[in-house]
């Protein structure tokens, strides 16, 4: 019931004109960002953080529920119309709405993707206000070696769950966690890799790394490869859904939080692997199993509510452990710390009209992003055919200016250019960006966790270990490093694996 | 580096050894990170019995161990995925003249943005990339290059309050 007064405050504050503004044209600039093609979520977030830096925290918090819920949202109009997913939480979203678009029935599809949107946000934000203040205070009770475990967790979890290459992943995270040693030691003040410059000192922002690693690492990449035959966008209508297609997709969007939250809390690489099962759920379970293939309406409103609860599932990870799962969850950290705000179980007993500010604008969030999305689709779709060199010039644009409004420093630009690259070559060779971007902002804290535990136990490394909850994870950190060993002497589950590699192969 | 990337990760025919540039890059940063850890003095200043050695230290060693194992993988011919796109053509050889003229804009805003302000690198980055890009229309390229640039200034500027410098362009108008 506490957590219900406090929500009630929540409301109260962001149901103010102002920050009711604020949220409606952080969902608007969001979904606008996130539908344009090439343009993930992560890199939507990461594009307009800047657009917050002069609010107040809580105001600034409130447009970046918006902004979030907007750009996830957004992919799945671009994936339907193109037929090319920008991210790999709407690959699935692709292969059935792309094929109901072509069949005419791109208003369905659309529809059918925002109110799983709508239903999959709803079902996942009450889970937080039902778990996020639970699994806050049990975390208060967690000390500096279970912090450490957990970090190690999920740097082991997105370099080997995750991509093809193991080593890959590695170098990846290995990359980050250089990056984020730059700068005085918190503990000691003792400079690292700062080369006698002063500006290194500060350490590289987060926020660059971001933006580096992320908007012009790929803009790049694409420069370098640019297709020149960009495809045609469906035209598409107002969305709507008949009274069959509504018979057919209530079970898939109230199915579809089970699935999506409890694998967006985990580290285990977000939206990807929830909503490939959401899709071979709904195969499975549905009346018209041979539709799919060639627009199964199941198929795009299912893996949509999965992929929006697992956004949510996401926030309760990052609100009250600090941990962020995803790429976009990682930038979200980027942003806390930007303001001040160090996301942890205290957040919730510390800054309690930040916390129940944002949760609350997450449901105005969720309502604006169905009210408006639903009219402006045929508005939306029109952006897909923006011109490609105008496109990434504007990527360009933006980063530069999210990253130079971070400090007002030239060498911010220059830095950014240079992760930029290293951005391009890790697209370029195949290596993941999420374990660096993890390994930049959880290196330092690991770090930190790990000295103090040791500090505790007086250099013993028992030390790191002497928790029940730390050794558990730790034997979870083992399974998955031994899982590719184990699996050989496990029997063979072929008959499960076709749906996902004709997945993967389209 | 013009050849054409297999997506299949095992094949060995192509010659593009490549990859070992990033192998190098991983080198170089494990030996910079290492010759940096070792400098750091540890006898003042150390609390607790992990000073601020210890991590670089770790993290050094394991670039190199990372390094070593990449460029094993890369002989044995297994090859790194490039990352596919909406319009990323993986079967066009790189087109490097993009790139660096991109590059070129990027660095001209940051040569000129303390210069000549943000309004007006800002426009020069934007229509430099533009052009970089195949975009050629000589009237309106610039035009929202200057539209956007200055429009930009403004709502962050004077909207939403992070400054950006105005230059001698805003203090004329």
């Amino acid at each position: 019931m506490d957590s219900l007064t406090q929500l009630i405050d929540g409301f109260g504050t962001a149901l103010t004109p102002a920050n009711l503004l604020l949220a409606a044209l952080g969902v608007l600039l969001g979904t606008f960002i996130g539908v344009l093609p090439g343009i993930g979520p992560a890199m939507a977030v990461a594009l307009l953080l800047p657009v917050t830096y002069g609010l107040d925290p809580v105001a600034a918090m409130i447009m970046f529920a918006g902004i979030y819920y907007g750009g996830m949202f957004g992919g799945s109009t671009t994936s339907i119309l193109l037929n090319t997913p920008g991210e790999s939480a709407s690959v699935v979203t692709a292969i059935e709405g792309n094929q109901m678009a072509k069949r005419g029935r791109g208003s369905q599809a659309l529809a059918a993707a925002a109110i799983g949107h709508f239903v999959g946000a709803m079902a996942g934000t009450i889970a937080i206000v039902l778990l996020a203040p639970a699994v806050a205070s049990l975390a208060v009770d967690l000390g500096a070696p279970d912090y450490f475990a957990v970090m190690v967790l999920a740097f082991i979890a997105v370099t080997s769950v995750l991509g093809r290459s193991r080593v890959r992943g590695f170098a990846s995270l290995l990359i980050g966690l250089t990056l984020g040693l730059v700068g005085l030691d918190e503990m000691t003040g003792q400079s690292r890799l700062t080369f006698g410059s002063l500006e290194l000192s500060d350490g590289i922002d987060v926020v660059v790394v971001a933006v580096g690693l992320f908007a012009v690492g790929e803009a790049l990449w694409v420069a370098s490869r640019l297709r020149h035959t960009s495809g045609e966008p469906i035209p598409v209508g107002r969305p709507w859904l008949g009274r069959d297609d509504l018979r057919r997709t209530w079970k898939p969007w109230l199915r579809g939080p089970l699935i999506g939250f409890p694998f967006g809390a985990i580290p285990a690489g977000g939206a990807e692997i929830p909503t490939f099962l959401s899709y071979a759920t709904e195969k499975r379970l549905s009346k018209h199993r041979s539709e799919f293939g060639s627009g199964a309406i199941e198929g795009v409103a299912g893996p949509e509510s999965t992929a929006s609860a697992s956004a949510s599932g996401t926030l309760v990870t990052m609100l009250t452990l600090g941990l962020p799962t995803t790429a976009t969850a990682a930038v979200m950290l980027a942003a806390f710390q930007q303001y001040g705000i160090q996301p942890g179980p205290l957040l919730f007993q510390r800054e309690t009209d930040l916390v129940w500010g944002l949760i609350a604008s997450l449901f105005v969030g969720t309502v604006l992003l169905l009210v408006l999305n639903l009219p402006m689709a045929p508005v939306w779709s029109k952006l897909l055919r923006i011109p490609r060199p105008y496109l990434y010039a504007g990527i360009l644009f933006f980063a530069s200016v999210g990253a130079y409004a971070v400090s007002g420093q030239v060498i911010d630009l220059i830095v950014l250019f240079v992760i930029g690259a290293l951005g391009f070559a890790m697209r370029r060779y195949g290596l993941p960006v999420l374990p660096a971007i993890l390994g930049v902002i959880l290196g330092p804290a690991a770090e930190q966790q790990m000295r103090r535990a040791l500090q505790i136990s007086d250099g013993s490394l028992t030390g790191l270990v002497n928790t029940a909850f730390s050794v558990t994870v730790y034997v979870i950190v083992a399974a998955v490093l031994l899982w590719p060993l184990i699996r050989r002497f496990l029997p063979r589950r072929s008959a499960d694996r076709p749906d996902r590699e004709e997945v993967t192969a389209s | 580096m013009t050849t054409t990337e297999e997506k299949a990760t095992t094949e060995t025919r192509t010659a593009d050894r490549s990859e070992l540039g990033i192998c190098a890059l991983l080198l170089v940063l494990g030996v910079l990170v290492l010759t940096d850890a070792i400098r750091i003095p540890t006898d003042f200043a150390q609390r607790g019995p992990v000073g601020p050695k210890a991590v670089p230290v770790v993290v050094g060693i394991g670039l190199l161990v990372v390094a070593v194992l990449l460029a094993r993988d890369v002989l044995r011919g297994v090859r790194g995925e490039s990352e596919t796109g909406e319009d990323v053509d993986l079967a066009a050889p790189a087109d490097w003249r993009t790139v660096l003229m991109l590059s070129g804009a990027f660095l001209a805003n940051a040569a000129l943005i303390g210069v000549v302000g943000f309004p007006i690198s800002g426009a020069v980055l934007f229509w430099g990339a533009a052009y970089a890009l195949g975009s050629r229309n000589l009237v309106r390229d610039p035009l929202i290059a200057a539209a956007l640039s200055i429009a930009t200034y403004l709502v962050f500027n004077n909207l939403l309050g992070v400054p950006l410098p105005g230059g001698p362009l805003m203090e004329v108008l």
